[in-house]
């Protein structure tokens, strides 16, 4: 199936020609970090994770997103996303790979990756991590292909095959559970010291992921003539809708507790986030513009959204609202969740993060390989469907 | 012969082997009570039938009355450490490397009020450094037990071999005691000690309580900086008879952050 991919028109090929030169500039500025360090970067020894680590923990949402097609598919026998479900699985393929190359680019030591696995120690979140991502990442290459394969021979799927589809429903749940446990099981930062970070990344995860569906959707539907159907699309935006609203319930749960408990230490983060900190007579807000877009945009879809016309009657509407869900979400979890968390730290001294042009540099890259792999395999997908209806 | 004593000679012999030190060390963990009162020390309800729960564990305080009597000596132990352990210094608080610094009382107990605090606590500055805790998050949080804890004393060590540089300890570590080599520290070393590695780029590092110096029998070298002055003591927390016990058990210490159930081996007496 992979020669569907060596066939397109010449906007294919152009839009893989822009990805590959932001791929080759992501390489590029990678060698310089690679041959210099991390010193290239915006992170300190305060801030000690930045763009790399947060974009993971971002994109490990949108890789869980694909089970909200792969669950009412399989489980519920839904057949309104028969059609799309191969791509939520293709775009779980996707970010996954994005997720392992951000993780591989934050390492100061690259090349002893696989410590991980030669002393494997169950008493760190890291290693049930490398599990899960890699199982997951695993199924959904082995579910897509095997699934994809029959439908274009137009036979049923092999009946082993539904074992692994069931399997990768809890997996796409683990990893966004684990991805939260990196942070939340560590004393002494207060902002990610919460039950409720797993649940408020599954919700974002399950708004973000379909909201990228829906958006590559109304693009196929422009540019490969593929329709996903009416039906399955109104289906999707409601999954986002409920997604998202209970992703807004949850932030604001940790708003209450922060200012009604009153303690700082679980409201420093949140007023540096949306107020700015104010600390020694400087005031430190860096992310405040970015929140305040992240509610606008958030409140603004969730209305668009709630405008019958706007999700059922009009594409632009439609698309508009998920970049701005999707948008929202990147900021709060890609940006502020981790930055915000190192914010002040442990002696209550505030360094700022400002990402290098370098390490923007490479996150663009990696962000250009995501959407390399997820047009590749998109465009299989789509070629296989449009071989079946000839 | 019990069985924290049998650890404890472990190390000892280290020191008899290098044939240095043997007296820095005895009192060092206060062992001229074991090896002089042998008999003494198991006595009949004596610790033959219980060795104590952990064996040795080093631990250390800092007696902020003396440093605020001599505040020189904060800079000398902090120098002290930089040049055994060939610490760079990078003139940058974004990438700097410190294993022990100084600090104010509101920034090293955060978690205590400073509110109408007494003068002389206010104007003094802290040592920290890491705590060596018993129960270390970043130890926890390490994938490839690149940081872990040595069963025969205690001490919170790193293999800079197997860092893989992922910098979850320093995420995990409530004391900020961690640093990251952002690019390679060789250059910024000022003054080189053959006697201890450096570190490469792209691995974490922290004090270690000077494991490579108790070894030979010697003090670390910030409490060596501060010899006579009893600015630092340096012991084993689980002898009774040992100087840190018998400073712990008449003053009052504090621990950083002692709530969030790390057990900190590094006290302060303010």
């Amino acid at each position: 199936m992979i020669e569907k991919t060596l066939k397109g028109k010449p906007a294919y090929w152009i839009w893989l020609a822009v990805l590959g030169m932001f791929i080759a500039v992501g390489v590029a500025c990678y060698a310089r970090q690679y041959l210099f360090g991390l010193g290239l970067t915006g992170m300190s020894r305060d801030v000690s994770w930045g763009l790399y680590i947060s974009q993971f923990t971002f994109l490990v949402g949108v890789a869980a997103g694909g089970v909200m097609l792969v669950l009412p598919y399989y489980v519920h026998d839904y057949k309104a996303f028969g059609k799309i479900t191969i791509l939520g699985e293709f775009l779980a393929i996707a970010a996954i790979i994005m997720c392992l190359l951000f993780i591989m680019a934050d390492l100061g030591q690259p090349l002893r990756a696989l410590n991980v696995l030669l002393y494997p120690t169950p008493s760190s979140m890291l290693f049930y991590d490398m599990l899960v991502l890699n199982g997951y990442l695993f199924l959904n290459i082995l579910c897509g292909w095997v699934i994809l394969t029959a439908e274009r021979k137009q036979v049923h799927p092999p009946k082993w095959i539904y074992f692994f589809v069931y399997l990768s429903i809890p997996f796409a749940i683990s990893i966004h559970t684990v991805t939260a446990m990196l942070y939340c099981g560590l004393p002494g930062r207060h902002f990610w010291l919460s039950a409720i970070i797993a649940p408020r990344f599954l919700a974002s995860a399950f708004a973000a992921g379909p909201a990228l569906i829906v958006l590559a959707c109304l693009i196929l539907k422009r540019v490969a003539n593929f329709d996903a159907g009416k039906k399955a699309m109104n289906k999707l935006v409601t999954i986002i809708i409920y997604a998202a609203l209970l992703n807004t319930f949850f932030v604001l749960l940790e708003v209450f507790v922060g200012y009604y408990s009153n303690i700082p230490g679980h409201k420093h983060s949140i007023e540096y986030l949306f107020f700015g900190l104010e600390h020694h007579g400087t005031i430190y807000n860096n992310l405040v513009p970015f929140m305040w877009t992240a509610v606008v945009l958030n409140f603004g879809a969730l209305g668009l959204f709630a405008w019958p016309y706007a999700r059922k009657n009009n594409e632009f509407l439609l698309g508009l609202s998920c970049v701005m869900i999707f948008f929202a979400l990147w900021i709060d979890k890609g940006l502020g969740f981790v930055f915000a968390g190192f914010i002040p730290n442990p002696l209550h001294e505030i360094t700022e993060y400002i990402p290098t042009a370098n390490e923007i540099g490479i996150t663009l890259g990696i962000w250009a390989v995501g959407f390399l792999v997820v047009t590749l395999l998109f465009k299989i997908a789509v070629s296989v469907e449009h071989e079946i209806e000839k | 012969m019990d069985n924290q004593r049998r650890k404890f000679l472990k190390l000892a012999g280290a020191a008899a082997l290098a044939g240095i030190g043997a007296p820095t060390l005895v009192r060092l963990s206060s062992s001229s009570a074991l090896a002089a009162e042998h008999g003494a020390s198991a006595e009949p309800h004596g610790k033959t039938i219980d060795p104590g729960p952990q064996g040795i564990r080093l631990g250390m305080i800092i007696d902020m009355r003396k440093f605020t009597e001599q505040p020189m000596l904060l800079d000398r132990a902090v120098t002290a450490c930089n040049e055994a352990h060939n610490i760079p210094l990078i003139d940058s608080a974004k990438s700097e490397i410190k294993w022990i610094w100084k600090t104010p009382f509101e920034n090293a107990f955060p978690e205590q009020s400073s509110y109408h605090m007494a003068k002389n606590v206010k104007d003094s500055e802290f040592l920290v450094l890491c705590n060596h805790c018993d129960e270390p998050p970043c130890v926890r949080a390490c994938p490839t037990q690149a940081t872990f804890k040595l069963k025969t004393n205690g001490i919170v060590a790193m293999d800079y071999h197997r860092c893989i540089g992922c910098r979850f300890c320093m995420a995990a570590c409530p004391y900020g005691a961690r640093s990251f080599n952002w690019e390679d520290p060789r250059p910024y070393i000022k003054k080189y000690n053959k006697d201890f590695a450096t570190r490469m780029r792209g691995v974490v590092e922290k004090c270690t309580f000077c494991a490579e110096r108790l070894a030979l029998g010697l003090e670390p070298a910030c409490v060596e900086a501060c010899q006579g002055t009893g600015a630092m003591v340096f012991g084993d927390l689980n002898d009774g008879q040992s100087e840190i016990r018998q400073l712990l058990d008449q003053e009052f210490a504090i621990q950083r952050n002692p709530s969030l159930g790390t057990k900190p081996s590094v006290f302060y007496i303010v």
